[in-house]
C-alpha cells in the first residue's frame, strides 16, 4: 500500500501543469458551449484535441508505436484530474480515443491501425458507436441492422439509436448481423464505416435534458469494403466487449472530478439557501445528506484509484469495470437529488444559476441506462465476477 | 501508486487466514460465545505470539513495527472468523498507552498478551465523543481518585488492565488502572454479539497512583483521538472480513440451492443482491484499505478517512448482512447457521465508536465546517 504518487508520477504530473498553463485556451469550454453555434463549438474543441496532440498528450495510455504517450493508467487518471482541475476544455471524440482506438489497437489489422489511429489522437476524424437498436437495447446480440458480403464489400440494412455524437462523426465502429443462422452472439461482426458513405441517414434525438447528444441511424444498402472489418468476421461481439470494457474503465478519475466540482457548488448553495431561518447546511437532515453525498463520492475516488491501480498491473479492464459504473451512476442521481434538495422551490427556475441544477438533474437520469443499464451491470458482475449461472 | 496490500501484507493476509480456519472454526466460536469470557486460552497465546496484539506498535513500545494496514489485514481476517475474544480492548488500550508515549508499565504486558485490556470510555449518555464524558477524577497526592460509572465497555470482564477516561480539573484524563484495584467493579453485561463481550465497569473512590496517570489535559485529547481512530479501523476492518465471508457464503448457496427446477442463483432478483453485496464488500475495502494508510502515512487525512469509513461500512455492512441472510431464506434466518453471528457481529460494530449517522456529522464538521 503506497498511496503516494511515485518520482515519475510526479514529474509527469507537473510538466503536465507547466504544459496546461501554458496551452489552455483563454475561453472555457462552458462559456464556448453556451454563447456560440453548434459548429463554432465544435471548431474551439477540435483546436483543443489538436494542441492536446500536438502537445504530446493525446492518446496518454496508447503505446508509443500507435502515437500514444505510453503512460501508465496512473498517469492517465492523473491526467484527466490535472484537465478537470485546470477547467480545461471537455474533450472530444472520447469514443475514438477511450473506445474505438484502444480496440483497434488489440484487433485491428496494421493498416486499419495505420489508417485510423493518427486521426483518433488528433482530433480530425470523430467517431461514434452504431451498436443499440430500437429492438436490442439491454439484449444486445439481439441486433438485426444486416450485413450481407457481396463481392468484396458488405451491403448494410437497417437501424441504430441512441448514437452519441453520430450527428457530427467521420466515422462508425457499427455492430452487424453477419449469420442470420448462428446463434445470436455468434453471427455478429464489427465494421469500420465512413459515414459519408451514400445509404446513411442521421436523425437527430433530443434528450429530455434538452441535449441533442444522440441519434437515430438508417443505412439502406450502404456499401462497406470488406477490409473494414474490425477483428474477424463473425467474432463481433468479442470485438462489442472489448470496447465496452474499455469505455468502463476509462471513465471514473474524470468524472470523479465533475462530480466533485458539483458537490462543491451545491455547498455554496447550502450555505446561501435558508431552512427555518438558517443556512442550509445547518439543518440536521440537509447535513447528514449532504455528509452522505460527500462519503460516497470520496470512495468514488478510492474505488476508481484502486481499479486503476490494478489495471495497472493486469493491463486489460475486466468485467470489475462495472461495478464502477454502477457505483458512479447511482451515486451521481443521489446527489443531483440532494443538489434539488438544497435548493428548495429555486431548483426549478430555469434561469437560477445558469440552469446548471435542473441540467443536472435531467442529464443524469440517462446515467443508469447509457453505456449499459444498472440491471445489465449488476447481471455482468453477478455472472462474470461472482460467477453465478447466465440467466438469459 | 499502488493501492493494494504489498507482498509481506499478502502472506500476513494468508497466515492470519490459515491460523483462524485451523484454530477458530465455527464450532469452536459458537462454544467460546456460549461462554461468560469467549476467552480462549491457548487462541490468545496464539495471537500474541504472532505479535499482532502490537503489530502496529513501535518496537521501543514493545510492538512489531510494522504498520496499521498490517493491523487492518489481521482484523479483517479476525472478522471473517468472527474471532471471539479481547481483541479489540487490548489493542485499543495498547494503542493509547502507545500513543500517550508510551513509558507506561502497563503497556508491554498488553502487547505480549500477558495481559487483557479494555478502555474505558462510554458512559450513561452512550456518547462515543469525548467532550462527552464526566466521570471524575480528583488529583489526590500524586495520583488521583475515580468515582463514577462506566458502560458499554468492550472486553472489560476479561481486562487486566483498564484505562478509564475520566474528566480532571484541567480536561480530560487517562488514568490505567488494575481490574483488581480495590473499588473497580465489572458487572457483564448481556449484549448482541456474544463473541465479544461488554461490562459495565464502576470505580467506587479507586485511589490510582502516579504511575497509573497516562496522560492529562491537551495531550490525552490528542492520545485518545488517535486511539479511537486506530480501534475505529480494526472494527471497520473486522466489519470487512464479515462482509467477505457473507458474501462468499452467499453466492456459494444461490449456486447450489434450488427451487423451481434451478439453482436460485440464476433469478436476476437474486443475483442484483449477489450484485450489490460485492459493490458494498469492495466499496468498503477501498474506504478502509485507505484508511489504514492514510493513518501511518498520511496523519493530516487520517480524521476524515476514518470517518468516511466508518460511515460507508457502517451502512454497507448492515446491508450486505441483511441481503446474506434474504439470499439464504428460511436457513438464514436460524440459530443453526452461521450467519446469525455474522449478522450480529456486524450489527454490535455498526454501534461500536459510532454508527454512521454519528460519523456523518463527523465528516460534515470536517469537511464543511473548516
Amino acid at each position: 500500500m503506497d498511496l503516494g504518487l511515485t518520482p515519475s508520477e510526479q514529474k509527469f504530473r507537473d510538466e503536465l501543469r507547466t504544459w496546461l498553463k501554458a496551452n489552455l485556451p483563454p475561453k472555457t469550454s462552458h462559456s464556448v458551449k453556451n454563447a456560440a453555434s453548434a459548429a463554432a463549438y465544435h471548431a474551439y474543441l477540435k483546436d483543443w484535441q489538436r494542441k492536446l496532440y500536438d502537445g504530446g498528450y493525446a492518446g496518454i495510455n496508447w503505446p508509443k508505436e500507435f502515437g500514444g504517450r505510453g503512460a501508465t493508467f496512473i498517469e492517465q487518471a492523473i491526467f484527466q484530474e490535472e484537465l478537470a482541475l485546470a477547467d480545461a476544455p471537455e474533450r472530444m471524440g472520447t469514443i475514438g480515443q477511450g473506445l474505438v482506438g484502444p480496440t483497434i489497437i488489440t484487433v485491428g489489422t496494421e493498416e486499419q491501425k495505420k489508417r485510423y489511429l493518427p486521426g483518433i489522437l488528433s482530433g480530425d476524424e470523430v467517431w461514434c458507436q452504431g451498436f443499440s437498436e430500437p429492438n436490442a437495447g439491454s439484449d444486445l446480440a439481439s441486433l438485426e441492422t444486416k450485413a450481407v458480403l457481396e463481392g468484396d464489400e458488405f451491403i448494410v440494412n437497417g437501424q441504430k439509436i441512441w448514437t452519441s455524437y453520430a450527428h457530427i462523426a467521420d466515422l462508425c465502429m457499427l455492430v452487424v448481423r453477419t449469420d442470420t443462422s448462428a446463434a445470436k452472439h455468434k453471427g455478429l461482426t464489427c465494421l469500420l464505416v465512413d459515414m459519408k458513405t451514400p445509404g446513411i441517414t442521421v436523425r437527430p434525438l433530443k434528450m429530455m435534458s434538452g441535449d441533442a447528444g444522440f441519434n437515430e441511424m438508417f443505412f439502406s444498402n450502404v456499401r462497406v469494403p470488406a477490409s473494414c472489418v474490425l477483428g474477424a468476421v463473425n467474432e463481433g461481439w468479442h470485438v462489442a466487449i472489448t470496447a465496452l470494457s474499455n469505455e468502463r474503465a476509462n471513465l471514473g478519475t474524470g468524472l470523479y472530478v465533475m462530480f466533485k466540482r458539483n458537490l462543491e457548488a451545491v455547498l455554496v448553495q447550502a450555505r446561501e439557501m435558508k431552512r427555518h431561518g438558517k443556512p442550509a447546511i445547518e439543518d440536521p437532515v440537509l447535513r447528514q445528506k449532504l455528509a452522505q453525498a460527500h462519503v460516497d463520492l470520496e470512495v468514488f475516488r478510492l474505488n476508481t484509484t484502486r481499479a486503476l491501480s490494478q489495471l495497472n498491473k493486469t493491463g486489460i479492464p475486466g468485467p470489475e469495470g462495472s461495478i464502477q459504473k454502477l457505483y458512479w451512476s447511482e451515486l451521481n442521481q443521489r446527489n443531483a437529488q440532494i443538489a434539488m434538495e438544497v435548493l428548495g422551490p429555486y431548483a426549478q427556475l430555469t434561469e437560477f444559476d445558469s440552469g446548471r441544477w435542473i441540467y443536472n438533474y435531467l442529464r443524469c437520469r440517462g446515467n443508469t441506462i447509457e453505456a449499459g443499464t444498472s440491471e445489465v451491470q449488476r447481471n455482468i458482475i453477478a455472472q462474470r465476477v461472482l460467477g453465478l449461472p447466465r440467466s438469459y | 501508486m499502488e493501492f493494494d496490500l504489498s507482498k509481506p501484507q499478502k502472506l500476513l493476509q494468508k497466515s492470519a487466514r490459515d491460523v483462524f480456519a485451523r484454530e477458530c472454526p465455527a464450532k469452536r466460536v459458537r462454544e467460546l460465545m456460549a461462554t461468560d469470557t469467549a476467552l480462549d486460552a491457548k487462541l490468545w497465546s496464539t495471537v500474541a505470539d504472532q505479535g499482532w496484539l502490537g503489530i502496529h506498535l513501535d518496537e521501543s513500545h514493545g510492538g512489531l513495527g510494522l504498520g496499521t494496514v498490517d493491523l487492518a489485514v489481521v482484523a479483517e481476517e479476525m472478522g471473517r472468523a468472527c474471532f471471539p475474544g479481547p481483541f479489540l480492548g487490548t489493542v485499543w488500550a495498547a494503542t493509547l498507552l502507545s500513543a500517550a508515549g508510551g513509558k507506561s508499565k502497563f503497556l508491554e504486558p498488553l502487547t505480549t498478551g500477558a495481559a487483557k485490556g479494555a478502555v474505558a470510555l462510554l458512559e450513561a449518555d452512550g456518547s462515543w465523543n469525548p467532550d462527552h464524558v464526566q466521570l471524575k477524577a480528583t488529583a489526590a497526592g500524586g495520583g488521583y481518585k475515580l468515582t463514577g460509572r462506566k458502560a458499554f465497555v468492550s472486553d472489560a470482564n476479561v481486562a487486566d488492565t483498564i484505562v478509564c477516561v475520566a474528566r480532571g480539573a484541567d480536561g480530560l484524563v487517562l488514568l490505567a488502572v488494575s481490574a483488581k484495584d480495590p473499588g473497580v467493579k465489572i458487572t457483564p453485561t448481556s449484549a448482541l454479539d456474544q463473541t465479544r463481550k461488554l461490562a459495565d465497569v464502576t470505580f467506587e473512590g479507586v485511589s490510582v497512583a502516579a504511575d497509573g496517570v497516562i496522560a492529562t489535559g491537551e495531550a490525552a485529547r490528542k492520545a485518545l483521538d488517535h486511539s479511537l481512530q486506530v480501534a475505529t479501523l480494526v472494527t471497520a476492518a473486522d466489519m470487512l472480513g464479515g462482509m467477505q465471508w457473507i458474501l462468499a457464503d452467499s453466492v456459494e448457496y444461490a449456486k447450489t440451492r434450488q427451487q423451481f427446477g434451478k439453482v436460485i442463483g440464476s433469478f436476476q432478483a437474486v443475483q442484483h443482491m449477489c450484485a450489490d453485496m460485492l459493490l458494498w464488500t469492495e466499496s468498503s475495502r477501498s474506504a478502509i484499505y485507505y484508511a489504514a494508510w492514510a493513518l501511518g502515512a498520511e496523519p493530516a487525512s487520517a480524521a476524515s478517512a476514518i470517518a468516511n469509513a466508518k460511515v460507508y461500512v457502517s451502512d454497507a455492512s448492515r446491508e450486505v448482512a441483511n441481503r446474506g441472510v434474504q439470499v439464504h431464506g428460511g436457513i438464514g434466518f436460524t440459530w443453526e447457521h452461521d450467519l446469525q453471528l455474522y449478522y450480529k457481529r456486524s450489527k454490535a460494530s455498526e454501534i461500536l465508536f459510532g454508527d454512521a449517522t454519528y460519523h456523518r456529522e463527523q465528516v460534515a464538521a470536517l469537511a464543511f465546517d473548516a
